[in-house]
């Protein structure tokens, strides 16, 4: 059943991803991309990790799907043209990338323990009490990241 | 459902998206892209603590999700900001800097 499930969601996985980079329109990129995410959230839970596929679902997927649709309808889906620059070389690199992760996966990994996660109150523990400091430093952060987009984003800039 | 074959799914989705972001010309497709590859890696990170039993892999995802959106909006501020001044979004039209 564990097996069966993986490899559903295995396959989903790699059908969105693919479509993410070969999708002609940029909004169909965007909506896979937000599958390729839900999918991963199915990971998570098979994994045990319940917590991160409920923010994986609720944060990531959601705003970043709202920003990029957003950013789309602002600056245009429009390609204008050759919509691919050397296809060819990239594909080529990527092989490359993915043989040299797979060669190394299977070479330093193979026959690694199945083990499992306890969840939930643990990790609220941890990023609460061992990783406080991290955490507000996140929060700093985003604070940053706000102001920086707005201040790059806004319209009427003094000179 | 094994460490080995999860790691090979997060290298095939990190793969994927490395095509993407070399042969995209629009700047929000290679975003998109670049998100594809954090993914792959967040998947990756997940396993690995799966198979050793250690939370703190979780928590650093959970930071990483959080630094992403993060990185996300100041990059998409980035494309609007570009297409507003340079009235153009495609990457081979932004090349001023290069040599």
């Amino acid at each position: 059943m564990r097996d069966l499930a993986f490899f559903a969601l295995a396959g989903c996985l790699l059908a969105a991803a693919f479509a993410v980079v070969t999708a002609k329109s940029l909004f169909r990129a965007a909506f896979a991309l937000s599958g390729a995410l839900v999918t991963t959230a199915g990971f998570y839970l098979l994994l045990s990790a319940p917590l991160l596929a409920a923010v994986q679902i609720l944060l990531y997927t959601g705003g970043v799907l709202t920003l990029v649709v957003f950013a789309l309808v602002v600056a245009g889906a429009n390609t204008e043209g050759a919509r691919w620059r050397r296809p060819i070389p990239a594909a080529l690199t990527s092989l490359a990338v993915f043989a040299v992760l797979a060669v190394s996966a299977r070479k330093l990994l193979a026959g690694a323990p199945v083990g499992g996660l306890e969840s939930g109150k643990d990790v609220g523990l941890l990023l609460f009490h061992d990783y406080l400091v991290p955490f507000e430093l996140l929060s700093v952060l985003l604070l940053g990241a706000v102001f920086g987009a707005l201040l790059l984003a806004r319209k009427d800039r003094p000179e | 459902m094994t460490l080995v074959n999860l790691l090979l799914v997060a290298a095939a989705v990190f793969a994927i998206g490395v095509y993407g972001v070399l042969a995209r010309r629009h700047a929000i497709g290679v975003l998109l892209s670049v998100e594809l590859m954090f993914n792959a890696v967040n998947l990756a990170i997940v396993a690995i603590s799966w198979s050793k039993g250690l939370l703190a892999g979780v928590v650093l995802v959970l930071f990483g999700i959080a630094i992403t959106v993060a990185e996300i909006a100041v990059g998409l501020a980035l494309v609007l900001l570009a297409s507003r001044v340079r009235k153009s979004v495609i990457l081979d039209d932004l090349s001023e800097l290069k040599g």
